[in-house]
């Protein structure tokens, strides 16, 4: 078993069961490969190996016993820093929770563990998930495994870059203007945003509550498929969670695409598209044609405005739901002469420069005198951007187009204009506001060696027909085009 | 000129965030660029369309409510660890009231 081995879902199951390794060994192996990488990729923010070790051998002794095992027996996997995990230290890439440990799971994490899985670590990323570059960490910036000098995109660049290295067979991200999507797509791997409501919030500590997502990144779709069908439904601790029964999955991979009609809109190929992504692109639609998709040219007229109305709706949902973190339950205090004084030193110290940028625009668009102008004209435009989805979807079955604008570019490049930053989430945040769920998956790469990712958007709550197109062109050698 | 320093700065005090004399700069000539960038919600003819503050529709039986019982979480002890000054059960603050 050499350290670099890719092991996907099925790969540790049959391992498993044919006693090749045992749960033990596969997590000590993988604390090993951490060991190696993590001091130059900087992915890891914090390791469990207590818990690791203690869930490895729960498994080990059912299958000693000969119990049937479940759906994720032995499957090492790295969660998002911004997920609570019961007493490992969860910080959201910020010193003002620098160590707090949660004195509870995330559904998402619970369920996990119930289906076997084990919990390796957290992952860094952008603080409370702000950012598209990971940049935005207080504890610096992951390296992309696929090219150190470039970064593995964000906010889940952690989590993404954790499969993309080999140091987890999959990771739990999250996304909010496209924070799985985009990493994926610069790490190279298959990374689905779920509709809004399908996988439980609980325990994911909120950035912008309309819109924030928890949903997998792995090695192949197959795997997402598995990790969706054990995360996702109704959780009666998270009121937006939705109640539409969940598909199986898993069963929908290996369907013929014959007779689906992709929409691809003109709107997505406009100016400030990289001519190799759009390339890329280009490709992998033709792949889909191949595959007996059918091509259909589509207009989402609201495209151009989406950015705006992210920034507005985001911040202004931050700038609420940060207002917690304010030096008296958890985290470091900064003393201060008043009460209002200790709160304001705190926030001033624990938050860093995105995150006090976005605290700022989101309570200035939410003022006396200003609400109306952009807070509801926002909201306004966000029904429109999500009307261009429904009525996309009238006429086709999934929408394709590129993840991502631009390949990922060096550390540090991109770093001195924000506004340049946010514009190269348009792609992913017209599927945020519209609460669709969207999947990133490798379309080939640039001459450079960088991946481009491929994104398929399908209607609310059908990720099974996005699982299923993404997996047939996975299969068809798409990441190879 | 969209935002000055006094609106950085009265913003700030709003959040409850101290921001340096270099943050404020800072501040204000970036979200003068995003502010600007904004306004091209203007150009979107918005009249009679609703707001979308919710995208999950819902569904049949779902709801927010739920009956009210009373369940032990019994974690005042872990959640006290974490905080700064704690003074059990209690968090302790910077006095509030003058005596």
């Amino acid at each position: 078993m050499s350290i670099d081995t890719t092991w996907t879902i099925p790969e540790v199951r049959a391992a498993l069961d044919s006693r090749r390794v045992s749960a033990r060994e596969l997590v000590k192996d993988f604390y090993t490969r951490i060991e190696q990488r993590n001091a130059e990729l900087n992915i890891f923010l914090a390791l469990s190996h207590e818990r690791a070790y203690a869930q490895a051998d729960k498994i080990d002794a059912a299958i000693a016993a000969g119990d049937a095992l479940p759906a994720l027996a032995g499957v090492p996997v790295a969660i998002k820093d911004v997920i609570s995990t019961h007493g490992i230290p969860t910080t959201c890439g910020s010193r003002i929770l620098e160590g707090y440990r949660p004195p509870y799971d995330a559904t998402a994490v619970e369920l996990l563990e119930r289906s076997g899985a084990i919990i390796l670590g957290k992952t860094n990323c952008d603080e409370f998930a702000m950012g598209s570059s990971n940049e935005n960490s207080a504890y610096g910036p992951v390296r992309n495994p696929v090219a150190p000098d470039h970064v593995p995109g964000g906010s889940s660049g952690g989590s993404a870059a954790a499969v993309a290295a080999n140091l987890a067979v999959a990771a739990l991200g999250t996304d909010t203007g496209g924070s799985i999507r985009q990493p994926g797509s610069f790490c190279g791997v298959p990374a689905l945003n779920p509709s809004y409501g399908r996988v439980s919030r609980y325990g994911l500590i909120a950035y912008a509550s309309s819109l924030d997502r928890v949903g997998p990144l792995t090695h192949t779709v197959h795997d997402a498929a598995m990790v969706m069908s054990v995360i996702a439904g109704r959780d009666t601790r998270d009121s937006t969670s939705a109640s539409v029964p969940v598909p199986d999955y898993v069963g929908g991979l290996g369907k013929s695409l014959h007779g689906l009609r992709i929409g691809i809109p003109d709107d997505y190929f406009g100016e400030g598209i990289d001519p190799e992504v759009r390339k890329k692109v280009e490709a992998g639609i033709a792949l889909l044609e191949k595959l007996g998709c059918r091509r259909v040219s589509i207009r989402m007229p609201n495209t151009e405005y989406a950015i705006a109305a992210y920034y507005i709706i985001a911040t202004a949902e931050a700038s609420s739901n940060l207002a917690r973190y304010d030096g008296v339950r958890f985290g470091p205090r900064v003393p201060g002469a008043t009460l209002i004084e200790m709160y304001q030193k705190t926030r001033g110290r624990g938050f860093g420069a995105e995150v006090k940028r976005r605290i700022v625009l989101g309570t200035y668009v939410l003022s006396a005198g200003y609400y109306d102008a952009y807070y509801l004209k926002g909201q306004k435009v966000r029904t429109l951007i999500a009307r261009d989805f429904q009525e996309a979807f009238e006429k086709v079955d999934a929408i394709v187009g590129p993840t991502s604008p631009v390949p990922a570019f060096r550390l540090g490049e991109r770093t001195a204009n924000p506004l340049q930053m946010y514009l190269a989430d348009i792609y992913t945040v017209t599927g945020s506001l519209a609460g669709v769920p969207g999947i990133s998956v490798p379309t080939g790469k640039t001459a450079a060696g960088l991946p481009v990712g491929l994104q398929i958007y399908g209607p609310a709550f059908v990720e099974d027909r996005v699982l299923q197109i993404a997996h047939a062109f996975e299969t068809a050698g798409g990441a190879d085009l | 000129m969209k935002i000055s320093r006094e609106d950085v700065l009265k913003v700030a005090a709003l959040a409850n965030l101290e921001l340096s004399d270099a943050e404020v700069d800072n501040f204000r000539g970036q979200l003068d660029d995003i502010l600007t960038y904004v306004d091209k919600l203007n150009e979107v003819d918005t009249s009679g369309v609703e707001p979308l503050t919710q995208v999950v529709a819902a569904c049949e039986g779902d709801t927010a409510l739920r009956e009210d019982v009373i369940v032990r979480s019994d974690i005042i002890t872990e959640v006290l660890q974490g905080a700064p000054d704690p003074e059990a059960p209690y968090f302790r603050v910077p006095r509030v009231i003058e005596k």
